[in-house]
């Protein structure tokens, strides 16, 4: 386990990304306007492969369990490495 | 820990009966129960006896979240009726409430939106199954929305 967050920041959730989702590509952005409180998040992991939009999402709730907690808002885009490429054309 | 269970068994010696249930509250103590029984037993009922249940901030004519107004968009856009076809509860209204869907759920955030009993999504899962299309074939599938008329076109 790595040390409790204090603080939610676009480093820790994108370092929370990747070492918990295994994540190859993760965009994260305050969108609060300067609060802190207000995340929008884009997520590519191979372990999404096979999962409904649900279970994608509860995967990232669970990974990110003790950061959302701390904010006011959170809203995420959850992509297996081939939605994301498809996106990319 | 080790101080306070032993200061809390200590305590509650003289009943046996509390001592065993007090004993089981630490390992529970982290991760705070909100769930009361009413609380579940509300949820419970509303979801099963209504086809489109959201638990959102505010109410569908005055959202006090625009995740929550995001939703409510939504189901204006896609034809819903909003007076009769939606149950709606205002958790600002309701602290209890407020963190007893958060549990019921898992799902950490409002608004939550159920059909026919199961858990949808929360704003970005609607956001996404409005514009991919699913939420019109679950809504229709549900009887929540009407068909489209088949297009006459007007002489």
């Amino acid at each position: 386990m790595s040390t409790p967050v204090t603080s939610v920041t676009i480093e820790s959730l994108t370092e929370a990304c990747n070492d918990r989702l295994g994540a190859t590509h993760v965009e994260a952005k305050d969108i609060s306007g300067g609060c802190g409180q207000n995340f929008e998040l884009k997520i590519v992991s191979p372990m999404f492969e096979g999962k409904t939009t649900l279970q994608k999402h509860r995967m990232v709730n669970e990974a990110l369990k003790d950061q959302i907690a701390l904010v006011h808002a959170f809203s995420q885009k959850s992509f297996t490495p081939a939605q994301w490429e498809a996106l990319q054309q | 820990m080790n101080f306070l269970r032993t200061a809390s068994s200590l305590a509650l010696r003289p009943s046996g009966h509390i001592l065993t249930r007090r004993t089981a509250l630490p390992a529970t103590a982290f991760a705070v129960r909100y769930l009361s029984d009413s609380t579940k037993k509300t949820i419970e009922d509303a979801i099963t006896r209504n086809k489109l249940v959201v638990f959102m901030k505010g109410t569908p004519d005055a959202p006090q979240c625009g995740f929550s107004r995001a939703v409510m968009q939504i189901l204006t856009v896609q034809g819903v009726d909003m007076q009769n076809s939606l149950k709606s509860f205002n958790i600002l209204a309701d602290e209890e409430l407020r963190s007893g869907i958060k549990e019921y759920s898992s799902w950490p955030t409002i608004p939550q939106v159920y059909v026919n009993g199961e858990f949808v999504g929360g704003c970005d899962i609607m956001l996404s199954m409005h514009q991919s299309g699913e939420l019109e074939k679950l809504l229709l599938k549900e009887g929540l929305v009407e068909p489209e008329a088949e297009e006459n076109p007007r002489a």
